[in-house]
């Protein structure tokens, strides 16, 4: 399968990065390589096998509607962020 | 382990511990050196033994933690860019639990940034060197835990193990290495690469060390929804650790595997026969699909896990961005390293429209080949004995512009995580030219602690 410089662009697009002019070439042809590999899995006969997401023996577990005590309080995490005023996290503007 | 007594003082461990870490400095092993509370918590441990008040089953026991563990000594960065400033309010279960028994922690170790990678040169903060040759890897991607234990500056150290991050370092410097069974220890407070194959596991130099270090972190967790009911220790009768059947995949015996590892494995199978096991051959034949399934499913659960990272809540954010989205876009260009962005991608790609069912759904399926693959191998064997990696330590820079190439190195590693069956890594002589050797043990679900008291039979 050909990998063409916009589709590379528009993966960069998807995954939020903005690549160089260099990236998209060097990034460009490791992800050809990449996919080239990956795609021998064509040879793989997997008519009627169903897919496994998860390996755990997964069940629902239920427990009560309460609210949990967090191992962070409000302060500790606004504090994290580089930009606080009134409780809140500055960022530049959305429009 | 040196458990902290009478004929030795914590704090003497801990500063020990603290001058080999600067010693060693030019490893580039440590990314933190906890120099301030290590030796505050020795003197606090040596209190209460003077005190004859009762201490933990690691009382003063120094331990090296990968960078991808939360909590609040040190920057917790998964030694990325895109971390930088980060330092955790809360605290990894793992860690709790092992701080609960009066480890102490000197230092976080240095990794490929986010777990991406096989030989730790993916580190924002340049590569760790092997501890037998400083002019090859580590290993990765918890190379800086495997070189901090193989120069005996911690008496072990924490991990993760994705698909193949413990065991590969492990093998490359010479110790002991787990990647137990999924679930078994709490992913809570470390960060996520991918989800369905994630595992916490140590580094250390004895299996008795290893035992003890896994009786101390296993167990539920309420805040990590993965974590199996609680197993670790209890015998299986229907094994037994006299008699075993060792099966060996006839497939990973063949020229892509160097020489010497398959001779290791020879001798270790001779070994065994001399005190009475079996060597079965199995036929697995789903395996060698594994390590392109691996990096469909990881990659696609990887670009959703890091999708997090948008430079708003924490972390490194990028100056100068006029709006929101580019704040986004310059934050996540800038602070990702290539590696993670050839993840994110491919991630991207294997789950987009139009390529959703033949990649990410049809690695799927193959998952469920290799699980079956698995569950039939313990029907012939008891354990599985096979290389970590088909070659020992390569140069340093060697692989680093072919992605597929340091791919390769997870070949026989991934079909563990993609199985979530749990392997231990042993150290199995060295090559001619001095790089250590290493092969895994392979067990069920939940044999861990069978598997660690079977390695003893290898020695």
């Amino acid at each position: 399968m050909e990998i063409k410089r916009e589709d590379i662009l528009h993966l960069a697009d998807l995954s939020e990065i903005r690549l160089s002019d260099t990236e998209v070439e060097s990034l460009g042809g490791d992800l050809r390589d990449i996919i080239k590999y990956i795609s021998q899995l064509d040879k793989l006969d997997t008519s009627d096998v169903e897919p496994t997401y998860q390996v755990f023996e997964m069940e629902n577990i239920w427990r009560d509607d309460t609210v949990l005590e967090q191992d962070a309080t409000r302060e500790q995490l606004l504090a994290l962020t580089k930009n606080e005023k009134d409780n809140q996290i500055k960022v530049p503007k959305v429009l | 382990m040196k458990i902290a007594n009478k004929s030795v003082t914590a704090e003497k461990l801990v500063r020990d511990a603290l001058d080999k870490a600067k010693h060693f400095a030019d490893y580039n092993i440590f990314t933190f050196l906890n120099e301030e509370n290590a030796i505050k918590k020795a003197r606090e441990i040596d209190a209460k033994i003077a005190r004859g008040e009762k201490v933990g089953r690691l009382a003063g026991v120094p331990y090296a933690l990968k960078d991808n563990f939360l909590s609040p000594e040190g920057e917790t960065t998964a030694s990325a860019h895109i971390l930088e400033g980060f330092t955790s309010p809360i605290t990894a279960t793992s860690v709790a639990k092992l701080e609960a028994e009066g480890a102490i922690m000197i230092g976080r170790t240095n990794m490929d940034a986010f777990a991406h990678g096989s030989s730790t040169e993916n580190s924002y903060f340049g590569p760790t060197l092997n501890a037998h040759d400083r002019e090859r890897v580590a290993g990765g991607s918890s190379g800086g835990s495997a070189v901090a234990v193989a120069l005996d500056i911690v008496e072990f150290a924490t991990g993760t193990d994705t698909g193949g991050s413990i065991r590969q370092p492990a093998s490359f410097n010479g110790v002991y290495g787990i990647k137990p069974t999924y679930g078994c220890i709490s992913r809570y407070g470390v960060v996520a690469m991918a989800s369905s194959t994630d595992c916490i596991g140590f580094f250390a130099k004895t299996p008795d060390d290893m035992n003890l270090l896994m009786e101390v972190a296993s167990g539920q967790d309420p805040k990590d929804m993965t974590t199996l009911p609680d197993y670790y220790g209890e015998k299986h009768s229907d094994m037994d650790l006299k008699s075993a059947r060792i099966g060996i995949i006839k497939d990973f015996d063949n020229d892509s595997v160097d020489k010497e590892i398959r001779d290791a494995l020879k001798t270790k199978c001779e070994l065994l026969k001399s005190k009475g096991h079996e060597i079965v051959e199995l036929e697995m034949p789903a395996l060698k699909y594994a390590l392109a399934a691996y990096y469909i499913i990881v990659p696609a659960e990887v670009a959703s896990n890091l999708s997090r990272y948008d430079g708003v809540r924490y972390g490194f954010r990028s100056a100068n961005s006029d709006d929101l989205d580019s704040l986004y876009f310059n934050t996540r260009s800038e602070g990702f390293m290539p590696e993670n962005k050839r993840r994110i991608m491919i991630g991207n790609f294997v789950l987009s429209s139009g390529f959703y069912d033949a990649y990410f759904l049809k690695a799927a399926k193959a998952r469920t080949l290799i699980v079956k693959e698995y569950e039939k191998a313990f029907l012939e064997c008891d354990y599985i004995l096979t290389p970590v990696s088909p070659n020992p330590a390569f140069k340093l820079g060697e692989k680093v512009n072919d992605p597929v190439a340091m791919y390769l190195e997870d070949v026989m590693s991934v079909s563990l995580n993609l199985a979530g069956v749990p392997g231990l890594a042993i150290p199995a002589g060295k090559t001619k030219a001095g790089l250590p050797i290493g092969l895994q043990i392979v067990g069920p679900r939940r044999s861990d602690h069978n598997l660690i008291e079977f390695s003893k039979e290898l020695i």
